[in-house]
């Protein structure tokens, strides 16, 4: 526990030197803040729309981003490693290789999570400030949500950035099968469920639990639970719309979309050859 | 006196391939056993072995009174410093940091770090970030890692590759120091020159066999190579090509003023009585073969001429 706590602590200290930390927030805050005032100008206006569309934005923003962090920040969390010699070193040190990756995954999450939270609560803050005649309560509740689940989505990345990492023995292999895994969540997927959808004639029912095969559009659907309506549901989980997922049930699946890459990523780096 | 590394028949396979094969060896406490060999001889296959970083496939292995591999490996690890070839460590970090980190992990009072430090010299550096570092200086950064809670055994693979002469001989100065106090040293060279006066005895690997296992005493007399004897000085009408027993002395470069024989040990004594009882000989120099010579030789048995 000692060792996974002080390799945690160093993973940080090494996020917020490498400026990661601070990278992050930045960016996430500028665009949450961009989307928030200019999200109603494809509709010819400015400023602040509605709380509800503005999520939405948010939301689809974190997709694509979010994922794309966590797997750029924690690919080479072992390969790269290896490839530096320091891994040979570690694995001499007194410690368990469970706990060196379970502590890479506490410090990867933290930087991640003070990220998120920091951009995300700008955001929360300057709209809350700045948007005219909007519920405070709603407005923290559901920016609470999204940074809740954003932090879960980019853990599920950076899990399955160690699975790939503890896999390959190059660092330029690591990171073009994290692109391609970015690929397969972000965009492929959707489009396939999509193909699925048009050619699947009556009946379907369980087709909205296809999503839960996709840990991206399980954090849709939890940014999506608390607006009722119609517009809300954008892209591929409009299929969902039919189907109350509780959103404790959702948070669930997410869980364990983090805790199976990790298991595997675990149990093949205890059988890593040196 | 139990032996801090005994091995029998020590080996490992890996699918097809054998990386060492049938190693018998014992290391005393407070010896420094240099292991030599051409890349893939073995080497690191022999520190990962004693790292416990990988099982033997057959033979026995106990390091400091144990399996490396097994249940006994928490405790040798806080026992032994490693310094792996061609690590970099953290380069955004400092090297306080970076000594820190690894003090943390290995449970060792975090007072050391500075003493360390002070010890291979980067003391005035050590707030410094990693990346700014020089060659020399990381590797003394991964020496003051290595020697964390006061280890009881140093393996250290190729600690000298790429740092300049000077650096060198620090480094081995510091090696000669940890020796004396009881330190079992085991290093693993490619870079022969300078090593001599540090070790106590040399392994010589060669595909993964033993190819040779002693001192530099032992080795030289195992291997019978001829030595260097040089003389110079103005000898007119002699001719030193005559004279000897050519099985056993070799001219090998003369001209009026120098003149170089290669000799073997046996024949020594009656070339250097030639020498002295010749008028115009104003100096002989004696070359033993070195650990270059040595290598040479155990690293190719077919050639019996030996001498490069």
């Amino acid at each position: 526990m000692n060792a996974t706590l002080t390799v945690a602590r160093k993973e940080f200290q090494d996020g917020l030197r490498n400026r990661w930390v601070l990278a992050i927030a930045l960016i996430l805050a500028a665009l949450a803040v961009g989307i928030a005032w200019f999200g109603a100008a494809a509709s010819g206006g400015m400023g602040f729309t509605t709380l509800s569309t503005t999520v939405v934005s948010l939301s689809t923003l974190a997709v694509f981003l979010i994922p794309l962090i966590a797997l750029l920040l924690a690919y080479d969390a072992v390969v790269g490693e290896q490839e530096s010699g320091t891994l040979l070193l570690l694995l001499t040190y007194p410690m368990s290789r469970t706990a060196l990756l379970l502590g890479k995954f506490l410090g990867h999450g933290l930087i991640l999570g003070a990220a998120t939270v920091l951009g995300f609560g700008i955001a929360g803050i300057v709209i809350g400030i700045g948007a005219d005649g909007i519920d405070i309560g709603q407005l923290v509740s559901s920016m609470g949500l999204l940074i809740l689940s954003s932090v879960l989505l980019g853990w599920v990345f950076i899990a399955f950035a160690y699975l790939i990492s503890v896999w390959v023995s190059e660092k330029a292999r690591a990171a073009g099968l994290a692109l391609g895994v970015w690929f397969l969540f972000v965009l492929v997927f959707d489009l396939g469920l999509l193909a699925l959808l048009v050619s699947v004639q009556g009946g379907g029912d369980w087709l909205p639990w296809l999503l839960l095969l996709n840990p991206t559009d399980g954090f849709r659907l939890i940014n999506m639970v608390g607006f009722d309506t119609a517009q809300a549901y954008t892209g591929v989980t409009a299929i969902a719309s039919d189907i109350d997922f509780p959103i404790s049930w959702l948070v669930l699946v997410m869980l364990g979309w983090i805790a199976v890459p990790l298991g595997f990523a675990i149990l093949r780096f205890r059988h890593h050859s040196a | 006196m139990k032996p801090v590394i005994e091995c029998h028949g020590l080996t490992k396979r890996h699918g097809k391939l054998t990386r060492l094969a049938d190693l018998d060896l014992q290391v005393r406490e407070g010896e420094v056993l240099a292991l030599l060999g051409h890349n893939g001889a073995g080497k690191t296959t022999t520190m990962k072995l004693i790292l416990g970083l990988i099982s033997p496939s057959a033979g026995s292995l106990s390091v400091l009174g144990g399996a490396p591999d097994g249940p006994h490996a928490e405790t040798l690890r806080r026992r032994l410093g490693y310094l792996p070839e061609n690590v970099s460590f953290y380069e955004q970090l400092s090297g306080r940091e970076v000594l820190d980190y690894f003090a943390r992990l290995k449970r060792v009072d975090r007072r050391q770090v500075d003493e360390l430090l002070e010890r291979v010299g980067l003391a005035e550096a050590a707030n410094r970030r990693v990346k700014t570092y020089s060659k020399g200086m990381r590797q003394r950064l991964g020496l003051a890692q290595a020697l964390l809670g006061d280890p009881q055994l140093l393996l250290l693979d190729e600690p000298t590759t790429g740092l300049d002469p000077s650096a060198t001989r620090d480094f081995y100065e510091t090696v000669g120091e940890l020796r004396e106090r009881g330190c079992t040293v085991l290093l693993s060279s490619h870079v022969l020159p300078g090593i001599e006066p540090y070790i106590d005895r040399a392994l010589i690997l060669g595909a993964g066999r033993r190819l040779a296992l002693g001192s530099l005493e032992e080795l030289r007399r195992e291997a019978a190579l001829p030595l260097t004897v040089r003389a110079r000085g103005s000898w007119p009408g002699t001719d030193w090509t005559q004279g000897w027993d050519a099985a056993q002395v070799a001219p090998r470069h003369l001209n009026g003023h120098a003149l170089e024989l290669g000799v073997h040990p046996t024949a020594k004594m009656a070339v250097l009585r030639r020498l002295t009882e010749t008028p115009g000989v104003e100096d002989i120099e004696l070359l033993p073969p070195t650990l270059e010579h040595l290598y040479a030789h155990f690293s190719a048995p077919h050639d019996t001429g030996g001498h490069s």
